[in-house]
């Protein structure tokens, strides 16, 4: 990345916190008042849900270099713990049970990330695979999960925080924003630390990881334990803010993939990529439908948007590996040096 | 408990299973055939099997006579392997093999798009003529198809085996999958074989789609036989069709015979994650499966 950069003067010397606190900024103070409540249930729950599980996987992918094909389960996991420490400790305050349930998804990271132990490459990732489909069959299969509901769909409980409801679009969404927020941050801090540094060293080479002193076998599982407990809260976002209901079928294999997709389009190894990508995979299949609709007309029905949206998607995929192994911050970093030496030679 | 053990019972549930295993095997084998030459974990395979048995049957039902559909799609079949080559693998040669590993993820879902897309997302049946009814073999009961798939698989594994041995062609297959640079340094055009590696991996994925068309209808659920798959390449060994045969018949015998013997103790349906623990308990003691090859690491 900074051998690029070499072309362009560098950025004029703000300091690197002022463009997410602007953006944070935006998001409390301005968005609240402007959007429609659409924008809120349709676009920025579950873009804060995405990114967020996008977050969590980018430090066990994107950091420590461990491909994980599960992280629905965790989100799973994450989702319906929160759901039965809400249900059967009294007078847990919501934050706890969320606190809680991130602990239990990674808990249940640990487990899944044992392998990993003595796996790498594809057979680490296939074995990942086995976090997600044992975690949606115990959660369909022992009704106690869903607290013997008939359906095995339930309704997530009011969102409140020491006694304020928080119940409409903004509510949850002021909710959801500020978990993000303050999961991110960590995640950041985190990864600029020198526990981020030993999940590169390991991503990078780990048998000279190993030879430098990192604790390899630790701090692989502490990778699988930090990401599945960013995953679950994610899950908890998405059930208990996004869609208030808490049920199996979500978190299949297929979104999994999605928040692999995620990470591959917006950039591997970097905070903002999880919001590129999120952002992208949340808009496009709105795009899609109304783009499709506009020019198809009537031809242009849910089945056909289904299969045009997985070849598009699929198509992306590719392009992006091809094209922009770095993803959209790669290219958003481009345009915007190429955007201020245009702005600066004037 | 072990005195009323009814052992005629047990055979006839891991003959069963040994020859589901078979149909595992026969979806493994594509997997292994790309691995092994160009070090991609093709996940699209199972897309392709989808592909494949859908545009089969959709030129049967279009009137087009079995073996000219037969003809046609396998054409199709090596048309797409070529085409996937040229679009998807060049441009990402000397990529990290998890690169090429996610972008085959992409090219599934446009592989499995544009199938229903084309094709539409109806379930259609497919008759291969063989009858599924039980032959009664020793006292075991066992299902007509089920050998008859067996004996597909086994003739193809067979037709393969001949062909890496006798063929040049499969000569610098074997050349390849032994060293790329080698092989590229001796004058082995690296494209032109990995455009026959994939062509072979669709004519795999055609008649194990066929097959397992024949046996749950051919649907988008199809493509799901790779998770099928997954544990078995894991159990076996990614680049070794041996692997993948011995691997298919141990998942098949011991997921049948846990869903029937301890399955009631889990509350049953644990079929969607037994072969995954078998073949991570498996790992566990040999990390790079029963038949892969060894990794040495270097710094």
């Amino acid at each position: 990345m900074t051998a690029i950069s070499s072309d362009f003067p560098s950025a004029p010397a703000l300091p690197k916190w002022i463009a997410p606190v602007l953006l944070l900024a935006f998001a409390y103070g301005v968005v609240p008042l402007i959007g429609s409540s659409y924008l809120f249930e349709a676009i920025l729950l579950p873009f804060l849900a995405l990114s967020l599980a996008g977050v969590g996987l980018n430090i066990l992918t994107g950091y420590a270099g461990q491909v994980s094909l599960g992280s629905a389960a965790f989100m799973a996991a994450g989702a319906f713990a929160a759901y039965n420490f809400n249900l059967r400790v009294e007078g847990l305050p919501l934050i706890g049970s969320i606190v809680l349930a991130g602990l239990a998804a990674a808990a249940i990271g640990i487990v899944f990330g044992l392998p990993s132990l003595r796996l790498r490459g594809f057979y680490l990732a296939v074995s990942t695979l086995a976090a997600q489909f044992f975690v949606q069959w115990a959660l369909t299969k022992f009704s106690w999960f869903s607290n013997d509901s008939a359906s095995g769909v339930i309704d997530a409980p009011r969102l409140s925080i020491a006694g304020f409801a928080l119940d409409g679009a903004i509510g949850r969404y002021l909710f959801a924003l500020t978990i993000v927020a303050i999961l991110t941050f960590l995640a950041h801090r985190l990864v600029s630390s020198q526990t981020g540094r030993n999940f590169i060293a390991i991503r990078d080479n780990e048998t000279a990881a190993r030879i430098i002193g990192i604790p390899v076998l630790k701090t692989k599982l502490l990778a699988f334990a930090i990401s599945s407990f960013i995953i679950g809260v994610a899950g908890v976002i998405w059930a208990f803010a996004y869609l208030r209901t808490v049920e199996p079928a979500g978190f299949d294999l297929d979104r999994s993939f999605q928040i692999l997709f995620i990470i591959i389009i917006g950039g591997l190894a970097s905070m903002r990529g999880a919001f590129f990508g999120a952002a992208l995979i949340v808009v496009f299949p709105l795009a899609l439908s109304r783009l499709g609709g506009f020019l198809l007309g009537d031809l242009f029905d849910s089945g056909v948007l289904d299969m045009s949206q997985r070849i598009v998607l699929g198509a992306l995929i590719i392009l992006f590996l091809i094209l922009e192994p770095d993803g959209l911050v790669a290219l958003w970093d481009r345009v915007r040096r190429r955007l201020l030496f245009a702005w600066q030679s004037t | 408990m072990i005195a009323d053990f009814d052992y005629q019972f047990f055979l006839e549930v891991l003959t069963g299973g040994l020859l589901s295993g078979v149909m595992y095997s026969l979806v493994a084998i594509g997997f292994v055939l790309i691995y092994k030459t160009s070090g991609v974990l093709n996940f699209a395979q199972g897309a392709m099997l989808l592909f494949a048995a859908l545009t089969f049957v959709s030129l049967v039902e279009r009137g087009v006579p079995f073996a000219l559909a037969l003809v046609v799609t396998f054409a199709i079949m090596v048309a797409m392997g070529v085409a996937i080559e040229r679009t998807v693998l060049r441009p990402l040669t000397n990529k990290p093999p998890i690169t090429l590993f996610m972008a085959t993820l992409g090219l599934s879902y446009i592989i499995e798009g544009a199938a229903q897309l084309i094709w539409g997302t109806q379930v259609h049946g497919l008759d291969l003529g063989i009858e599924d009814v039980p032959l009664e073999i020793g006292g075991v009961l066992i299902s007509q198809f089920d050998i008859f798939a067996a004996v597909v698989a086994a003739a193809m594994v067979l037709l393969l085996s001949l062909f890496f041995r006798y063929t040049r062609i499969g000569l610098s297959f074997r050349a390849v999958a032994d060293d790329q640079f080698a092989a590229l340094a001796v004058g082995l055009r690296l494209p032109l074989i990995w455009a026959t590696v994939w062509a072979a991996a669709g004519l795999v994925a055609l008649v194990a789609g066929l097959l397992w068309g024949a046996r749950l209808g051919v649907q988008f659920s199809l493509s799901l036989v790779v998770l099928k798959a997954l544990p078995v390449l894991v159990l076996g060994g990614f680049d070794s069709i041996l692997g993948a045969i011995v691997g298919g018949l141990l998942i098949g015998a011991s997921e049948k015979l846990a869903e029937v013997y301890i399955g009631d103790y889990f509350g049953g349906g644990i079929e969607s994650w037994f072969a995954y623990v078998v073949a991570l308990v498996f790992l566990l003691i040999r990390p790079s499966g029963l038949f892969g090859q060894k990794l040495v690491e270097r710094i």
